[in-house]
Formats: structure tokens, sequence, C-alpha cells
């Protein structure tokens, strides 16, 4: 069999069978992936650290290992890494001025578990700073740029990771989903992401936003490279104390081309009035794929509490983050002003340069949230409602196999559209919300291109339930062709 | 009920987080309307509900304190933005 066209386009599986009968040597799948980085980052910008040179020892590496017949799913793939995740002798900055040069002392679990596999790690990733924020433009850095049109945004927070994969630049990427930041830009850049269940993979070396709701998860362009990279990375890690100790299934036996038996629903508080025409026709088109695909598809789901989950999610975030972030006080690392007239003044002036907008402005929110006279008002009120809107969930998989529903209310907004108008940006999480609230596993699958841009639906399952999310999602792949679409760059 | 520009101050204060004049005419304003988008909450019946504070059924997670090597100190200390000898250095905590 001839060798495909080119390498840096092929999925993490049929890589990982070209790499497996010899036919590609790691060295030359990093090598192609490195040269389209350099063909095309200065339009995406999709990076922020690039470690080449790791990169082909790792290669190299790999190459040795698969030469003594060691396997393993991931065994000399290029991957990026959202730039949130702490990897050891490489910088992690967060998309922050305030960990601009920080450089962590030890690996997070997730990449322990990917060398342990064998990956090629060509760079860390764009991100909105601190992991807050919808569209990447947030980052302290520069903006990354949606392959599909170079004027709007890929969607955020996993902004790099998105456009990364979806341009080639990597054959998958790991981010991170605290209200939606893996699932919106997988959705607004045509690639698949996946969020599991808090729980299901360690949080040791994410650096911590909202701590109960952070979940990391793959960002690929294919569901059975997702089941692929949420195996080598779930598991229980004593480090991580919300780590579960839930068994993992073998996720690619569950990726089966049919959905019979299964019952899915819809909620409709996901469809409401003056929705964007694109994404409900895509949405109406894809129920339609499942119901031939041998699924029932319940239409009639109600999840009454869902117009609130984005006041809920807003307070109970920037409260978690405004005590995580307490920790940039520049005295053990990252960026410090050491001109103030005392400790306090330094304190204060390091975290006023060194902190962007959104995230002062989140962290104001929060300590507004939990301080004295506020909390029960706002801290424990939103606690309170997330239990409402996880019992709603619960009630709706009684009788139902997983919901399925919008990740996006709109395809891609343009660059500097939404700035200025804080609210406005929130509401583009308004159907990813939820899951975190709920601590539910979640899939983005694109489902079609109106006016050129991608849209998606997300598979919602129950608790641990990652196995159904992915057989839906691949089922519905598999039945149709978006894909196999790539950006015209 | 908007934010008077004290309460701005003295959340800034709390949180430890120098802000110029702009910023807080702006979040003045900013985090006003978004604390009044959350108003919509006080609706919610929430009698007898108790809260979640994070989604799994866990509780009092314990393991064993075995004792292990400590990262090397010039580890550590690579990323001290002020260092003396083997400490990491700042301004006088206590006044004179």
């Amino acid at each position: 069999m001839p060798v495909p066209e080119p390498l840096y386009a092929l999925t993490v599986h049929e890589a990982a069978e070209l790499l497996a009968r010899r036919e590609v040597s790691s060295l030359e799948l990093t090598r192609a992936v490195l040269d389209r980085i350099h063909q095309v980052d200065d339009r995406i910008r999709a990076f922020l650290t690039l470690c080449e040179d790791e990169a082909l020892q790792q290669a190299r590496e790999a190459d040795g290992r698969l030469a003594r017949d060691e396997t393993s799913p991931l065994m000399g793939i290029p991957g990026a890494i959202k730039d949130v995740i702490c990897t050891k002798g490489i910088r992690t900055t967060c998309g922050s001025r305030i960990l601009d040069n920080f450089v962590p002392p030890f690996d997070a679990f997730v990449i322990e578990r990917l060398k342990e596999s064998g990956f090629v790690m060509v760079g860390k990733t764009n991100m909105d700073e601190f992991a807050m924020g919808s569209s990447g433009e947030n980052s302290a850095f520069h903006p990354t740029h949606n392959p599909w049109d170079l004027e709007r945004v890929p969607g955020g927070s996993s902004a790099g990771s998105a456009a990364a994969v979806a341009s080639g630049e990597a054959l998958f990427a790991l981010g991170s989903d605290t209200g939606g930041s893996i699932r919106q830009p997988a959705c607004l850049s045509g690639v698949v992401g996946f969020k599991p269940t808090y729980g299901r993979v360690s949080r040791f070396g994410l650096v911590a936003f909202g701590s109960s709701l952070d979940q990391i998860g793959p960002l690929t362009k294919g569901v059975r490279d997702a089941a692929i990279v949420l195996r080598c990375i779930a598991g229980h890690d004593p480090r991580d104390s919300t780590s579960a100790e839930v068994d993992v299934p073998e996720y690619e036996q569950s990726l089966v081309p049919d959905l019979r038996g299964l019952r899915l629903g819809v909620p409709r508080e996901y469809f409401p009035e003056g929705m964007d025409q694109g994404v409900r026709d895509a949405m109406e088109a894809a129920l339609r794929t499942m119901e031939d695909l041998g699924a029932e598809v319940d239409r009639e789901v109600s999840l009454p509490s869902t117009p609130h989950a984005l006041a809920v999610y807003y307070i109970i975030a920037p409260s978690e983050a405004s005590a995580n972030l307490a920790r940039y006080d520049g005295v053990k690392y990252g960026f410090s002003h050491t001109e103030g007239q005392d400790m306090w003044d330094n304190m204060e002036k390091t975290r006023q340069f060194g902190f962007g907008d959104e995230v002062k402005r989140r962290i104001m929110l929060g300590t507004y949230a939990l301080s004295a006279g506020y909390y029960d008002a706002y801290y424990l009120k939103a606690q309170k409602v997330r239990t409402l809107i996880r019992r709603e969930f619960d009630a709706a998989f009684q009788s139902h196999d997983a919901l399925v529903a919008p990740v996006s209310p709109t395809p891609a907004f343009k660059i500097g559209e939404k700035v200025d108008d804080p609210l406005q940006m929130y509401l583009s999480d308004v159907f990813t919300i939820p899951v975190n609230i709920a601590g539910l596993p979640a899939i983005s699958v694109p489902c079609g291109f109106p006016g050129g841009l991608p849209v998606g639906f997300q598979v919602i399952g129950k608790p641990f339930d990652e196995a159904t999310v992915l057989r839906v999602a691949y089922a519905y792949e598999q039945a149709t062709e978006w894909h196999k679409r790539r950006p015209p760059l | 009920m908007p934010l008077t520009r004290d309460e701005v101050q003295h959340i800034a204060k709390l949180a430890r987080l120098g802000l110029s004049e702009d910023d807080i005419a702006r979040f003045q304003e900013q985090l006003s309307s978004i604390l009044d988008y959350f108003q919509a909450l006080r609706r919610v019946d929430t009698e007898n509900v108790p809260p979640t504070s994070h989604t799994l059924p866990l509780q009092n997670v314990m393991r064993e304190d075995d004792p292990r090597p400590p990262f090397e100190k010039e580890t550590v200390l690579a990323n001290a933005p002020q260092r003396e000898d083997d400490c990491f250095r700042v301004r006088a905590v206590l006044e004179e």
C-alpha cells in the first residue's frame, strides 16, 4: 500500500498503523508535522512554544521502541499540549504574562502517561489566559486564528489545541474544559473534542482554574482517535484526591457503526427561540441521521434549570478561581514586580501587571461572591442551583442512554467582535456549561458547515459512561462525511 | 444594584489586586451588569436543597503519608524571581 500524503493529515489511528508496519517512521511523521507548522503557523498562531529538538529526540526514541516491537497506540505520534498542563523543563505559561518564564519542575499526570506511551510533543498551544475565555483572544501573547476563516476566532479557551489539530499542526492535542473549553473550540474549528467525566482524568499538574469543574481531554480529527487518547490518559491517580477509582474500559470496543437499541434525549431548552438557523438545521439533520442509524430520539426531554446554568457557572468558577489564583504573588515563580514601596505594594502590582483584564474581572467577581455578607446570596445559592441542575440530568438519564444538544449557539465569530462585552462572550458557553456543573462526559462532533464554517453537536452521557458517548459520536461520524473535510490553507 | 467605586476598591484590596483608575471605572460598570444578571437566581426555589461542592460521591479521601524525596533545591529555586543563597528573597513582611 502506498503511504498516503501528506503525512500531517493522517489521523492518530492511521499513523499508528503505518508506524506499526514500518511504512513510516516517527521521525518522518514528526518532521512532516514540524514542516506543516512552519508552513502555516504564522497565519494560525496555534503555538506559544515549539519543542522541535525535544520532538525529534522523542521521535528517534519512539522509532527505537517500535524497532524492538514495543507497541502502544500513541507510540511515535506527534501531539500538542495546551499550555495549562505542566511539562517538565518546558515553559508553561497558561497564556499569561504572570507565568511567562515559568518552567515546571515536574510533568502532569497526563504527560507522564503520554510519555510512557511514547508520544512526541511538538509544542505547547495558545489559550485564553488561565483558560478564561471563549475565543482565544484573552491570551496575553496573541490571538489564534480559525483555520476555516482566518478573520474568525477558533473558539476557546483551548484555542491553539483546536486550531492545531484542524490545520494539521498536530495529529492530536490535549485541552482542558471548565465550562466548554474543549468542546466549544472543537466545534468552531471543525474537530472532535471530548470532556470526560469529572474525576476520570487526573488533574495533577493541570494548573487550577475552577477545581470542581476542570477536566483534561483530547481534541482529535475523529472519534476513534478521541477514544484512543482518552484510554491513554484516563485512570486513577492518588495525587489528585478527586481522581475516581473507576475502571477504564477499552473504549475502542464500544465503537460500532449503528445506534440500535439506544434511546437518545434532546433537551428542548437547548433550542431557544431565535436560535441560529444554520445550527438548528444542522442539528435537525444530525438527529434524523441518528434515527436512521437505529436510535430512538425523544425530542420531549426538559431540563428546566438550564437557563440558570450560566449564572451558576459565573459564580462558582470565578469563586474557585479567585482562591486558586491567590498563589500568584511574585514570590516563588513567575513575573514579579520588585520596585514597589513595600511587600504589599509589590504583590498588588505583580498581579496588576501580570494578569490580563478577563482574569482580573473573574478574580474580582469570585472575591465578591465569597466575601462577608454575600456568600449566602451568591456562592451558596449557586451551589444549591447546581444540585437542581445535576438532579435534572440524573432524571433524564433514568430513561435515556445519552442526550444530544448543540455545542455553540453560533458558528465562529469575528476576532474582536465580542471582546468589549464580557456578558456576550459568556453567552458563547451557554450550552456547554451545564455539563461541567453536573460533572458529566460530553463529546463535540462536527455536523455541518453552514456558510462554510463548522458547527457541531454534543453527546452528553451518564457519569463514567464515556463508552456510550463515544458510540453515539462514532456511529454518526461514520455515517457522514464531515470529518473528512480539511480547511483550505 | 450597581457596585460603588468604594466597593470595587474594597474587593480589589481583598484580592490584593492593583487597579488603575481606568480599571476601577470599567470594572464598576462591567461587574455591576454581571451581578445584575446573577439576580435571576434569586427566583429559583432552593428551599431544602443541599449545596453541591463537587459532583463525585467522594468524601475524605485518605492515603498513606509515605515520606518521599522532595525536589532538589536548585530545581525549586530555578524559578525564583529573586534569590539570596538558598532562599526566596522578598521585601520585609513585618514593619520595624
